[in-house]
């Protein structure tokens, strides 16, 4: 392991039900960005219209203000630590959503591709099972709360190093 | 923490917040109480089935935005939430 402290990403977690603009964040990263910057990932999730058949008529989204950013700030920390990264926005919206709206924004910007591409997987991972976020899937039927997957947790688990499996940082 | 001194705000989320009815209840705390204590506070204002929804094995619970897992002591200024499962992304 390198000895030197690595130098922190420019960090950038918003969550608010706003929607986002990809390519004026893109920009404003190009703006901030010096010349090391060598490879950016990003990732967007939307709503669905329909699950498992059934037609999605919206979504809702959740969050407790300061502890949902802190959640965040947590999961990126765990990728900066792991890769050289120079530059994270996340972008989660909340409130109510329809299909084909955007949910989510993810952009990892590091020196080279394998560090932005890893990191930002590791990040969409992280939110599915530790993102302080509540989403409610309403159909014609009803509404329903969802939550993690059992295949949310193995995407997760796939990241924990093999030295960790026993003292998890959560209660 | 700072907040209304005296009160214990506690809140309750998605799942939670509907099955309990509201999003946020205050009770008066002149000391410091234990976790057991509040749920047996909240027994008053609230029904035997959202009391178990509350204590049922998958919520989680916070105190001042940090997991905790009991035994805890709440202070009057604190806030205590309810986190039923999460997901994001």
């Amino acid at each position: 392991m390198s000895e030197q402290t690595p130098n922190l990403p420019h960090v950038q977690i918003r969550v608010s039900p706003d929607d986002f603009d990809i390519g004026a964040e893109w920009q404003s990263l190009r703006q901030r960005s010096g010349g090391e910057l060598g490879a950016v990932a990003t990732f967007i999730g939307l709503v669905r219209d329909r699950d498992k058949g059934e037609a999605v008529t919206g979504l809702h989204l959740e969050h407790y203000p300061g502890m949902t950013e802190q959640s965040i700030e947590r999961i990126v920390s765990i990728a900066s630590e792991r890769w050289p990264l120079l530059d994270v926005l996340v972008v989660h919206r909340v409130g109510e959503l329809a299909p084909r709206d955007q949910i989510v924004f993810v952009q990892v910007a590091s020196g080279h591709r394998a560090a932005a591409f890893s990191a930002a997987q590791l990040i969409m991972d992280y939110l599915k099972t530790d993102a302080v976020i509540w989403k409610r899937e309403d159909k014609a039927t009803g509404g329903q709360w969802l939550q993690a997957s059992e295949l949310d947790e193995q995407r997760k688990a796939q990241w924990r190093p093999p030295s960790e499996d026993k003292d998890g940082q959560d209660a | 923490m700072t907040g209304d001194s005296g009160q214990l705000r506690v809140l309750f989320f998605a799942g939670l917040r509907e099955e309990v009815g509201t999003g946020e209840l205050s009770l008066e705390l002149t000391e410091a109480c234990s976790l057991e204590d509040v749920l047996r506070r909240l027994q008053r204002h609230l029904s035997a089935a959202a009391i178990a929804t509350l204590t049922a094995e998958n919520v989680r619970i916070a105190l001042n935005h940090s997991l905790i897992t009991p035994p805890v002591e709440c202070h009057p200024g604190d806030e205590l939430a309810f986190l039923p499962p999460v997901t994001g992304g």
